[in-house]
């Protein structure tokens, strides 16, 4: 639906040429909730802006629905820009215009009759839940109110894309989970392509089918939402996954730990040590840790994790303290990759193994 | 009128004078800040489109045509008023009367609503323009669609202060025999001595301009919906 193919956009800055965008290819399915995350000014917004052309790029070429914006100019890209709805992070309504009015803007800027614009005005208010509403002027609605103007405003020429700017940003986390479920929805039932950019992984992990991790105005990691997030790659990746999923140990785990190592003695041929299990997916369903207790005859204490779901696939990440014979800790750990379980070394072995810990 | 000694000078002609005067005024101010404003609005716009950030950029006409903007409002009206003499001449076929006051008012009006306009027009969020850029909007829509509605409030309140600003030019028409209340306070007040007519003039003045001041902030509340 959406084709990027070696973007590269540079401005104007105050102290020289900007690059924001360095050689971004991107190819985004129809249908599917595609989302773009990245720390601000990693060139999210300029990205976002490339695909419907308000930032024409440096270099490259964008292809949308088949078509290629990049080749279009005046009127023929002015008619092409109706096929993808845009959405704001400060929602961008008139406010000399109702509800109704700024619902209608798109409409008739497309040049529809009257009678037209009233019949599609309607259902759209209905679909995004302010049919009772539609007098009001923005400054008297809440900010979820608002947005969901926005969402029917995008809507109103029945575009083939949504383009969801920071959509979510300025609203707290309750109004933000509801915007996201009709996103979903409006997904759902008309089939819409959805390109999201946020900087919250929350979003991301609650509506989006993929995504793509943007640094420094390039893609650096991207793919199944579940998979990045089991199995980040890039440094950027996972400090914005630690927002959500804590990637390290905090301080007072690792303490505890040491304190409990030096209270014991192992015997010879046993070893303690620092296990990340990440897992997702049907693994989660199986009682693998009572399976390698019982074959393998270890020990096993959680210290630390979370178990969460994306997209109805469970997916978590464990800490646990293994102890044992050695070569049954191996044998363990062999076991639980054998199934599907991603297993991080933290610590390393009972003598040296700490103080790489710390 | 024995009753008030102050104002006991008040002839019937007098009073006549006045009326007239203060019908002087409101055509001189209401045909210059209306034919003001038709000139100054488009300028207005023109400015801030193609100004930096504007979506017709043109930093080279930009220049041109604020620095003629500029130029006439650096010059003081009664200079104005008496410059533009021979163009005056054309428009209405006399450079003296009421008639022949308002070209010049109107001149000067143009400029000063361009820039406050232009200023309104700068208060509007970028945001908006993009918005309505992505929904395929020419620049004409986006003028008449987003930037104008939504500057609308604050246009109103820059027109409002140039009626008070033209209230306080038109006095200087007199030079020109333009009348108005300000031309019969010097001529009666201040050159016959009649301090009762001068201080008279300055009340009624004061009620008009207030007038046009509250009428302004009224229309203002009802426009905005911010």
């Amino acid at each position: 639906m959406i084709e990027l193919k070696g973007i590269f956009q540079t401005y104007q800055g105050p102290t020289g040429p900007v690059e924001a965008l360095r050689g971004v290819d991107l190819h985004i399915q129809p249908g599917e909730v595609y989302g773009i995350i990245g720390r601000s000014g990693a060139g999210k917004s300029s990205l976002v802006r490339v695909i419907n052309l308000l930032n024409r790029p440096s270099a490259g070429r964008v292809v949308v629905g088949g078509r290629e914006l990049t080749s279009l100019n005046g009127d023929a890209l002015r008619v092409a820009r109706r096929d993808i709805g845009i959405i704001f992070q400060h929602f961008n309504l008139l406010s000399s215009r109702t509800v109704y009015g700024n619902v209608a803007l798109p409409l008739e800027i497309a040049g529809l009759p009257a009678a037209e614009i009233q019949a599609r005005v309607g259902p759209l208010l209905e679909l995004v839940g302010l049919s009772a509403l539609a007098d009001r002027y923005p400054a008297q609605i809440s900010g979820g109110q608002k947005q969901r103007v926005g969402i029917a405003r995008a809507l109103a020429n029945r575009p083939k894309v949504l383009l969801s700017d920071e959509a979510t940003s300025a609203l707290d986390p309750e109004t933000t989970r509801s915007i996201l479920g009709l996103l979903r929805q409006i997904n759902k039932e008309f089939g819409l392509t959805i390109v999201l950019i946020t900087h919250q992984m929350q979003v991301i992990k609650q509506v989006a089918d993929r995504v793509a991790v943007i640094d420094a105005g390039r893609i650096v990691e991207s793919g199944p939402v579940i998979d990045v997030f089991t199995r980040p790659q890039h440094e950027t990746t996972r400090s914005l996954i630690a927002e959500i999923v804590p990637q390290d140990l905090p301080d007072s785990v690792l303490a505890r730990i040491r304190t409990l190592m030096s209270a014991e003695h192992p015997e010879q041929g046993h070893d303690g040590r620092l296990l990340r299990l990440a897992f997702a997916g049907d693994e989660s369903d199986r009682p693998l840790l009572s399976e390698v207790i019982r074959r393998f005859g270890i020990d096993l204490s959680i210290v630390h994790g979370q178990v969460d779901e994306i997209q109805g696939k469970p997916f978590g990440s464990l800490a646990v303290f293994a102890r044992g014979a050695r070569e049954q800790l191996s044998a363990a750990v062999a076991h639980l990759r054998g199934a599907g379980v991603h297993v991080d070394e933290v610590g390393g072995d009972l003598n040296g193994g700490l103080a790489s810990v710390q | 009128m024995g009753g008030s000694p102050v104002f006991s000078n008040f002839s019937q002609a007098l009073l006549e004078l006045f009326i007239s005067s203060l019908w002087e005024t409101i055509v001189m101010v209401g045909i210059s800040g209306l034919v003001g404003a038709l000139i100054g609005i488009p300028l207005g716009v023109f400015l801030r489109l193609t100004d930096e950030g504007g979506v017709l950029r043109n930093a080279g006409v930009n220049r041109v045509v604020g620095g003629l903007v500029n130029a006439v409002r650096s010059t003081p009206f009664i200079i104005l008023l008496v410059a533009i003499i021979p163009l005056t001449r054309f428009l209405t076929g006399s450079s003296i009367g009421t008639a022949a006051a308002v070209v010049p008012l109107t001149i000067a009006a143009a400029p000063f609503i361009a820039r406050l306009v232009e200023a309104s027009l700068r208060e509007v969020d970028h945001g908006l323009i993009e918005a309505a850029q992505a929904m395929g909007a020419t620049t004409r829509q986006i003028v008449l669609k987003v930037l104008l509605p939504e500057a609308l409030p604050g246009i109103v309140a820059g027109l409002t202060i140039t009626f008070v600003s033209l209230t306080g030019y038109s006095a200087m028409a007199g030079a020109i025999g333009g009348g108005g209340l300000g031309d019969l306070g010097i001529r009666y007040g201040y050159q016959r001595f009649l301090p009762e007519v001068m201080l008279a003039v300055v009340l009624v003045l004061i009620l008009f301009v207030q007038a046009v001041q509250s009428l302004g902030d009224w229309a203002v509340r009802r426009l905005s919906h911010k």
